[in-house]
């Protein structure tokens, strides 16, 4: 009673994931109950928790098998890199295989599982053990037949395990209506963990799920987990909801010309971006560019290809001048290739989510997310996205997926699902004008920074990704050799119209020098008619006065009035 | 029922055999002081002179609970003659412990 009034202890299981949805784990030094179906992985989770225990919590344990002999579970184990048969020789771990076949036991009369008790008692004494695994403890159920004694027996084993303080994981195998096949939920009622092994479309999801947790608060989802060469994971995401802190800080594209349509900087750290197009644009060439330049950086890059193999990309990207080898190489670079439909996408998530874990990068590359779609359903592609999605967001990740649009459909519909979990949304576009086909970039969306709306034509050569100002006239966008011929035909007449201007100014010059001239013949015309009426003016003077000067010597010979002045030319007109 | 036939061509061999049969308990519980009186009177009755019981008292020898693969208390192993065959409980029902234990002919005299 006492212990219900204190925050519940707990047991750190060390299994990825579980101790995060649990809130430390399983309750210490109670047992808990994990049920499942065949195959759903409940005895890898008891061992888990045991080697887990015995390597980094320093607590040794019991494994006690009700199916599998000691030798079958090393062997099996040992694929998983679990060394039990070091552990069992340090004696940091005991196996016991409690052996029980219905047609070697006879039963009359009344029992009890003393010998059990025993059994267990010595084992954890010999090791001093602090966790314990009965996998699957319901086996009694079928090797004995008194199940009124059973059951009694079970409540007082777990009594008694509690009164010891020992950790207990207790195995079920998932009845037709209830939890367990025989109602173990009943006696383990502490914490109830339910393992589940679904088929759906070939393939193959494992989800983890706790039922019960008394006195504990706990994720209540169905986590997705994977069962690898290092044992389970699971997967914490579910929904983080939409409170990360996010960056203002740019990185580059990689492509100096996209970094220029997105105001001039590039993308924001953190964000998601999104490259649509049909085949063949150059999506993952775009997403190469931009992987190289974040390995450039000297930051991580993970790169998730479903279509190709690294070498094939390595080798491709090298064709546009994309030098991943050298990031490869040197480490900043990892990949990771396979088939989407290896399996379901909650694995998918799970690996996502533990190799994004293992490796810690700066960038997350998925080339495409669209092969996803084979594997699920649209709603859970969605689902799974955004859970990935704001997982990287919470890591300050850059995310870039490419999305392959299928031909003929609209091509932002296609894409529209996951739309909204979307920053930057750049779509790639053919555009097929006079028999041939060019590549058109352009941003759909870009929360948060001015961006361009215009279409760029995109690019590939060996010296890399360039992009080009399309040509935009009434006949619409003209890319490739049309917009090089309109280019031609635009400088061509351009030319024409200069040079008619230049020719029109030297006409000018030519009229203006000859009109000058024109002036300057006239001028000296007015300037030779001026002397002539001067000449004539002059010799008028001249005449006259000699007129004068003729008469006065007249008068005076004829000794006219001597009063009058000789020159006075006016009166003599008067007369 | 069904193994009825098949056992019934080895018993000649198993009546001139020694019988040893071992009981599991833990402590000295009613359970057990019962099962080791009815194992005694069936054994007087059926295999007298041929049989030796031992007692094995698991909370002495704990280890032997793994060994010899005993989880209820009381247990009856049929140790000798083989196959091993094992009864649990308090061996109040005479019929199961002649059946359990192989004790064919008398079985069919009794009943």
């Amino acid at each position: 009673m006492t212990r219900r009034i204190k925050a519940i202890e707990k047991a750190p299981t060390g299994i990825k994931g579980f101790d995060e949805i649990s809130g430390g784990g399983l309750p210490k030094g109670r047992p808990a109950l994990v049920c499942g179906s065949a195959g759903c992985g409940k005895t890898l989770f008891g061992m888990e928790f045991l080697v887990r225990g015995v390597l980094e919590f320093n607590e040794p344990g019991v494994f006690v098998s009700f199916e599998e002999t000691g030798e079958e579970l090393v062997k099996n184990f040992v694929s998983l890199g679990f060394e039990l048969e070091r552990m069992i020789a340090e004696k940091r771990l005991v196996m016991d295989h409690v052996h029980i076949e219905k047609s070697e036991i006879e039963e009359t009369g009344e029992y009890d599982l003393e010998g059990l008790f025993i059994r267990l008692g010595e084992a954890i004494s010999s090791v001093g053990a602090k966790r314990i695994v009965l996998d699957t403890i319901e086996s009694l159920f079928s090797g004995l037949s008194n199940t009124g004694i059973l059951r009694a027996e079970l409540r007082r084993l777990f009594r008694w395990l509690k009164e010891r303080g020992i950790t207990a994981v207790v195995t079920g195998e998932s009845g037709g209506r209830t939890l367990t096949r025989h109602g173990l939920e009943e006696y383990v009622a502490d914490c109830v963990i339910f393992l589940d092994f679904r088929v759906t479309e070939q393939i193959a999801t494992r989800r983890l799920r706790i039922i019960k947790y008394r006195g504990s608060s706990h994720g209540a989802d169905e986590y997705p987990f994977l069962i690898d060469e290092k044992g389970i994971s699971i997967l914490p995401v579910t929904s983080l909801g939409l409170d990360y802190r996010v960056s203002s800080e740019r990185i580059s594209s990689g492509v100096p010309g996209l970094d220029a349509m997105l105001g001039g900087r590039g993308f924001y750290r953190g964000s998601t971006i999104l490259v649509s197009g049909t085949a063949g644009t150059g999506k993952s060439s775009l997403a190469a560019k931009f992987a190289e330049s974040a390995c450039t950086r000297g930051e991580r890059c993970l790169y998730f290809a479903f279509e190709e193999s690294p070498d094939q990309i390595i080798r491709n990207m090298g064709s546009i001048g994309t030098d991943l080898k050298a990031c490869f190489r040197k480490g900043s670079l990892r990949f990771h290739a396979g088939r989407p439909s290896l399996y379901g996408l909650e694995m998918h998530l799970v690996t996502f989510h533990k190799l994004i874990t293992e490796f810690k990068p700066h960038v997350v590359i998925i080339d495409p997310i669209s092969n996803l779609r084979t594997v699920g359903e649209q709603r859970d592609v969605k689902s799974m996205l955004t859970r990935l999605f704001d997982f990287l967001k919470m890591s300050r990740t850059t995310t870039l997926v490419t999305s392959l649009s299928t031909a003929g459909g609209p091509l932002e519909t296609t894409d529209e699902e996951i739309s909204s979990l979307i920053d930057t949304w750049i779509l790639l576009r053919d555009i097929e004008i006079q028999g041939e086909r060019n590549r058109g970039l352009y941003i759909l969306k870009s929360r948060g920074m001015p961006h361009s709306n215009q279409i760029r034509e995109f690019l590939l050569s060996n010296r890399g990704i360039e992009l080009v100002e399309a040509y935009l006239g009434p006949g619409g966008v003209l890319t490739g050799s049309a917009r090089a011929a309109q280019e031609a035909k635009e400088s061509a007449a351009l030319l024409k119209a200069r040079r008619e201007t230049e020719r029109s100014i030297r006409e000018h010059e030519r009229r203006k020098k000859a009109l000058e001239a024109k002036i300057d013949e006239l001028r000296a015309e007015l300037d030779s008619e001026a002397e002539e009426l001067h000449v004539i003016v002059e010799e008028a003077m001249k005449g006259r006065e000699a007129l004068a000067a003729e008469r006065s010597e007249m008068a005076r010979l004829r000794k006219a009035e001597p009063g009058r002045a000789p020159g006075s030319v006016p009166e003599e007109k008067g007369d | 029922m069904a193994r009825s036939s098949t056992e019934k061509k080895a018993e000649g061999k198993k009546k001139r055999e020694v019988w040893i049969l071992k009981l599991y308990v833990a402590g000295t519980s009613p359970k057990s002081i019962r099962a080791f009186e009815n194992l005694k009177k069936i054994c007087e009755e059926h295999l007298s002179g041929k049989y030796r019981i031992e007692i094995v008292d698991l909370l002495k020898n704990p280890k032997l609970a793994k060994g010899d693969q005993i989880i209820a208390v009381p247990t009856l192993v049929r140790q000798l003659p083989p196959p091993v065959k094992k009864i649990i409980g308090d061996l109040a029902n005479r019929e199961k412990v002649l059946v359990g234990l192989d004790i064919r002919s008398d079985v069919r005299k009794a009943g």
